[in-house]
């Protein structure tokens, strides 16, 4: 897996299972599998040192989607009003996909560029860091 | 002629017949068959009998001393109503820490007697079984009493008419009722640690004294009242955490690195479901009692050091990530007021910015961080308010798979950046806020792997729609009433109006 996720060792966790009856684990629903968002995958978007969007936001989003729709679609109608929005050089932001420094191809799928369901999509804008350059 | 009489029992007597008295071994029934919930969490038991009562109650006694505390209660909620006690609180502002009371933690009540009913059963022990049947008794009043109380606020404020059904839905109530969902489907020695130990006996008091004194600082007669009605059960339920804890390290070493593992996850737990609680102090209230961080300080490092200090001596050590949640104790509040300004169109209670005087207030009480990381965020919302832009946040939030908390808080060490932390099981990703709630996930992978993450259930389809005005239809909150700024809000509007009305009246 993409840096920043761990795997965890799998007989471990079976070992570990405590349970009422047998067969817990395998009886039980996992609600957030892919098939279960209609064609989308949720992606989770960050502007790293911009903390008055309290968190990543999620989407849900077709995997087929040119990422540059990021930068023209969503990123301005979620992000837009932060006043350091209009002075962003989009040349210059550094992407991360799952903890891992990225350059997307804006003109291929998020898919394409390694985006998957329940990705991070981390972005920093050079110079700008929040409201007074205090990473509001 | 007369029959003799009989001798007096003395209380001892009484309440040995009462309670351990009623007990048998099971013969044509296997005891396992009989109570076939109380082993499986690998706790071992020797000797049942070995177990302290802590209550020394009877059920006649019970009765008895709670019917007369209610009718104390009901009482002053009688004279409340009468006297139009909603008028002499210290703003409308407050009425919103009522509001995220009954709707985040009255529920809470009333699954507590639900789950003690079900340990009041399933116990093999007949001290703890009449223990547990004592408890559930006191949150099923506990919760009916703080309604009650309330119900005199829902007549005159907005919010409060449906809080069973917004427990259920609401996105942030999710946080309290995945909280205790987690106990209950937990083991019962599990849900004895977690919610007698670590919520009633380590975490209580940063729950209970900040609503209660906030109650009394801000002229809330009613729900002081009702504090006080419960207090004396609450010190019950504290001396039947502790009893459970050191019953269980007494019994068998082989307990002591299960409870040090739940004592980990539930201390995790309690520290961040209490932040809705640091936030409340610390914004909410209009009159403030104290700052969150000095209530943690006083209630948990210092309390909570002297009573881990106290249990060291069978082996058990402070929580795991403690120290992270002491030095948390400096943003929490601010970071959790800052999530729900954000969202307010879709918070059942209202919000506001802090005034400049609230700011000052802040920065005495928090010189470390409020004025370099959360002063500038206030500040830009505020300018932005002014050029009627105010800020909301449009999208959706990442949540923690944990604690269905939107992932805000910052990496120990550097409030700067956000703390992200991940990791795979049967291979799907899940993300977490902190390594304690990483951990917690990966101790029980199969079972927080089923989290109903509100976020993703909207977009599932699972919650009414994919617009705003679905979901806030299908959570019940009445749009444009219950929910956004206080600032022209009906609640606002309306206690302007008796304010004027007074002046008038003063002349």
């Amino acid at each position: 897996m993409a840096g920043g996720i761990n795997e965890i060792n799998r007989e471990e966790v079976q070992m570990a299972v405590v349970a009422l009856k047998p067969g817990y684990e395998e009886a039980v629903d996992f609600r957030d599998r892919q098939e279960n968002f209609h064609g989308n995958q949720v992606v989770y978007l960050h502007w790293e040192e911009h903390l008055s969007f309290c968190s990543a936001t999620a989407f849900p989003l077709p995997p087929e989607m040119p990422f540059g729709a990021l930068i023209e679609e969503l990123i301005p109608t979620y992000y837009g009003m932060h006043p350091d929005y209009q002075s962003v050089n989009w040349e210059q932001v550094e992407w991360k996909i799952d903890g891992k420094p990225s350059t997307p191809d804006l003109s291929k799928s998020l898919a394409d560029n390694g985006v998957g369901h329940k990705s991070l999509v981390c972005f920093r804008t050079p110079g700008l860091n929040g409201y007074r350059g205090s990473c509001s | 002629m007369t029959p003799p009489r009989k001798k007096k029992m003395n209380l001892k007597q009484r309440y040995a017949l009462m309670t351990r008295g009623l007990d048998w071994e099971t013969s044509y029934q296997k005891m396992d068959d009989v109570f076939p919930y109380d082993t499986f969490e690998g706790i071992k038991i020797t000797d049942w009998s070995k177990w302290e009562d802590p209550f020394r109650l009877t059920m006649d006694a019970y009765w008895k001393y709670q019917g007369e505390k209610e009718r104390k209660l009901y009482a002053v909620l009688d004279s409340f109503a009468q006297n139009n006690g909603q008028l002499g609180i210290s703003d409308a502002r407050y009425v919103n820490a009522i509001k995220l009371f009954l709707t985040g933690v009255t529920p809470l009540e009333y699954q507590a007697h639900r789950h003690f009913a079900h340990l009041g059963r399933h116990i093999r022990g007949a001290g703890p079984r009449v223990a547990a049947q004592m408890q559930s008794l006191d949150e099923l009043r506990h919760a009916q009493t703080q309604i009650h109380t309330i119900s005199h606020y829902n007549k005159y404020f907005d919010g409060f008419a449906e809080f069973p059904h917004m427990h259920d839905r609401v996105w942030y109530l999710s946080v309290p009722k995945s909280f205790f969902d987690d106990a209950c489907t937990a083991g019962p020695f599990e849900f004895f640690t977690a919610i007698s130990f670590a919520f009633e006996y380590v975490l209580t008091n940063l729950l209970f004294v900040p609503f209660m004194s906030g109650a009394a600082y801000n002229g809330d007669l009613a729900t002081v009242t009702f504090g006080f009605s419960a207090q004396s059960d609450e010190a019950r339920h504290m001396t039947l955490g502790i009893e459970v804890i050191k019953f269980m390290l007494e019994q068998h070493p082989d307990n002591l690195p299960i409870v040090q593992k739940w004592v980990d996850k539930w201390f995790w737990r309690g520290h961040k479901m209490l932040g809705l609680v640091a936030m409340m102090m610390d914004y909410m209230l209009p009159k403030r009692i104290m700052s969150w961080k000095e209530a943690w300080e006083i209630y948990f490092t210092e309390a909570g050091g002297a009573l881990f200090e106290d249990l060291s001596r069978y082996g058990l050590r402070v929580p795991k990530y403690a120290d992270i949640a002491t030095e948390e104790a400096e943003h929490i509040s601010h970071q959790n007021w800052a999530i729900f300004y954000q969202y307010t169109q879709a918070a059942g209670f209202h919000t506001w910015l802090p005034t400049d005087e609230e700011m000052a207030w802040l920065s005495e009480k928090y010189p470390n961080t409020f004025d370099k990381y959360y002063r500038p965020r206030f500040e830009m919302w505020r300018e932005m308010e002014a050029k009627g832009e105010r800020f909301y946040n449009n999208a959706l939030p990442q949540l923690c798979q944990t604690c269905q908390i939107p992932m805000g808080y910052t990496e120990p060490g550097d409030p700067t950046k956000i703390g992200f932390r991940s990791t795979e099981y049967k291979g799907e990703r899940y993300h977490f806020c902190s390594d304690g709630c990483k951990d917690i996930f990966e101790n029980e992978p199969e079972k927080f792997a089923q989290a109903w993450l509100p976020v993703h259930q909207i977009f599932q389809g699972n919650c009414g729609g994919a617009d705003l005005g679905d979901v806030l239809k299908w959570y019940r909150m009445d749009n444009g009433t219950d929910n956004l700024d206080y600032s022209g809000s009906p609640d606002q509007q309306q206690w302007d109006a008796w304010q004027a009305a007074r002046k008038k009246v003063a002349g």
